[in-house]
């Protein structure tokens, strides 16, 4: 008869491998695989309960799509900041290239949505080589300033090319169908947005757990003896952006769907600033850390939001006057207090829960 | 006569090379060859010009005159990674890893070249890729990191690992990398006794077992004596000696370069 805590171990600790082929899962641990699972079966819960009619709504629903699509902007934006080394205060402005190529395919030539999607994201990809190129000469602060440059280039596009993008008012947009299912309600764009973001998220693994990612690592540590050990790091650097525009391109397109409308104002220099924090938040070069950076910064202002609302009903309605203010501050201050005790990010909060309870109750017997 | 006599043998051959810096003369007139399987060392004084002659060879620096032959092609003009595909391959003075990855992965980036390149392949993680990728890290597991003595490192990140180990991490991407020559660039320096015995045996059976050609720099008297079939001596950017051990270590120049002229 086994003890509790013995049976805990073989469930959760043991990490035997047997093979290189099994070395080079994605989820090499037990409690890894354990928590994806469970992670799988709640969303499959919460969907299940929503077609029932219980649990979430379409509010909720809304609130998650737009945390899927910053995911997969946030998880372009980290292969090339946190991969690769490069710096962009410019990845809103491919989402806005990706967005208006999407709207205008669909709205002019009647292309199905999804595929203007994946035509989002290529169109952006090219669009990110080019802006790329100077990334060979230049480095560090000065390419964030020729990617700021961008970012304003394709604003002042989108506004002033009013025969085609309709300038500040924007373009409208039919509901989006998927394989001749309507993705009107939020709840079924919600699913359709939670597989292409799995989707994505396991390419993007895929590409840093391959000799791409490796690549893309060694330029960002050392590009001198990159060059040496036979990198190109001019190709490398220009897939980087590519790869980084890829994604902005189609989580562009995916938000431009959601809102049934493409507006420059939701691209912004701003926008940019915010993905690039939630990679920060979350932790460079480390796509689980991306996730929880995405959740917090998306969700943080939704529940501050909530709770000023609920406050003001309690209490005096005159009250969302006051703390309107302070919730912009109490945000900032958690970000700030966020990157003071925890500069790897809130991935290193997870590394640290998923060891405690990996090896929990036994400590010594860990690997 | 001389030239002509490098232009016959040799894995690697040096004619005549010239490298300054503006006004800088860092070498001059460096004629040297290296032939197949030895063990070649290149000493001298502090700012002899020894890790430049090296960084001409994997074609980092550019040397303004003068030719540089690997197997009969020229490598002048070349980008260091095409020099790398040729077969060069080196280790650095300052250890020059990738800090934010693991043992394992600074070893499978020294396989870089010889991976294939696929970008769907690798979004999608097509089969046909990850069994060359698995096929590469068997090999690497199987003929580098055992022989270097790193398994126990495997899933270590490199920047908390101490200075010796770090070395022959160095050493075993530049390994991986298949070269024909394995250039080492002090590679015993802040090492303790046992380490640098360890690295000596290592250096050996590289040279023994994969019959590798290697060119190493190294300040350590005793053990290039030791180790190497050839010495070759730099003083001030130019070649003031070279043999066997023995012969340098008797030569009046290598002397005086490095204890100074005897007061008459």
């Amino acid at each position: 008869m086994k003890s509790v805590s013995e049976t805990y171990n073989d469930l959760f600790s043991s990490n035997a491998v047997f093979g290189y082929r099994q070395d080079e899962r994605i989820f090499r641990t037990r409690f890894k695989r354990f928590c994806f699972a469970a992670f799988m079966v709640l969303a499959g819960l919460m969907v299940a309960g929503s077609l029932a009619g219980i649990g979430a709504n379409e509010y909720h629903y809304f609130i998650m799509n737009l945390i899927l699509i910053n995911l997969i902007a946030a998880v372009g934006l980290n292969l090339l900041v946190g991969f690769a080394g490069l710096l962009s205060l410019g990845h809103a402005a491919f989402m806005c290239a990706g967005a208006y190529t999407s709207a205008l395919l669909i709205t002019r030539f009647g292309i199905p949505f999804a595929v203007s999607v994946a035509a989002a994201g290529l169109s952006a990809a090219a669009l990110g080589i080019i802006v790329g190129t100077p990334s060979l000469r230049i480095k560090g602060f000065y390419l964030m300033v020729a990617t700021l440059a961008f970012q304003f280039v394709i604003d002042y596009v989108i506004i002033h090319w009013e025969g085609v993008t309709k300038g500040t008012r924007g373009l409208e947009l039919p509901t989006p169908f998927f394989l001749g299912i309507s993705l009107e309600k939020n709840l079924s764009y919600f699913i359709f947005l939670f597989c292409l973001t799995l989707l994505l998220i396991w390419g993007a693994k895929n590409i840093t757990r391959s000799k791409i990612g490796r690549a893309f690592i060694a330029i960002r540590d050392n590009d001198v003896s990159a060059e040496i050990i036979g990198i190109s790091i001019f190709r490398y650097k220009l897939l980087s952006f590519g790869l980084a525009s890829f994604y902005a391109g189609v989580a562009g397109a995916l938000f431009a769907g959601l809102l049934r409308t493409a507006i420059p104002g939701d691209y912004s220099f701003l926008h940019s600033i915010i993905i690039l924090a939630m990679v920060l938040v979350g932790g460079l070069g480390r796509l689980v850390g991306t996730v929880f950076g995405v959740i917090f910064i998306t969700l943080v202002p939704v529940l501050l939001d909530q709770s000023v609302s609920f406050l003001a009903q309690v209490y005096d309605p005159n009250i969302t006057i006051i703390l309107g203010p302070v919730k912009d501050l109490v945000f900032g201050g958690l970000i700030i207090l966020f990157i003071i005790f925890e500069p790897e990010g809130l991935v290193g909060v997870w590394i640290r829960i998923r060891d405690y309870f990996r090896i929990w109750p036994l400590p010594y017997v860990s690997e | 006569m001389a030239i002509e006599h490098l232009k016959k043998n040799g894995l690697l051959k040096i004619m005549g090379i010239r490298l300054s810096f503006g006004g800088l003369q860092v070498l001059n007139n460096i004629n040297l060859s290296v032939r197949q399987g030895e063990i070649l060392c290149i000493i001298g004084p502090n700012g002899a010009g020894k890790t430049s002659l090296l960084n001409c060879i994997n074609a980092h620096y550019r040397p303004q005159e003068g030719d540089i032959l690997f197997e009969g092609k020229s490598i002048i003009g070349l980008k260091p990674h095409q020099a790398a595909a040729l077969g060069i391959a080196r280790t650095f003075q300052k250890v020059e890893l990738f800090q934010g990855m693991t043992v394992l992965d600074n070893i499978k980036l020294g396989r870089h070249m010889m991976m294939k390149f696929s970008l769907t392949g690798s979004f999608f993680r097509f089969p046909g890729l990850v069994r060359d990728e698995i096929s590469h890290r068997a090999a690497i597991e199987e003929e580098i990191i055992d022989f270097m003595g790193l398994s126990g490192f495997r899933y270590s990140p490199v920047g908390v690992l101490p200075l010796g180990i770090r070395k022959r991490v160095d050493m075993a991407r530049a390994l991986a990398m298949k070269p024909r020559i394995l250039l080492l660039d002090e590679i015993m320096s802040g090492m303790a006794v046992e380490e640098k015995e360890d690295m000596a045996s290592y250096i050996l059976d590289v040279q023994r077992d994969m019959g590798m050609t290697v060119v190493w720099i190294e300040h350590d008297l005793a053990a290039v004596m030791d180790l190497s079939d050839r010495v070759c001596v730099l003083n001030f950017g130019t070649k003031i000696a070279e043999g066997s051990p023995d012969e340098v270590r008797e030569h009046p120049k290598v002397i005086e370069a490095y204890l100074g002229r005897q007061r008459k």
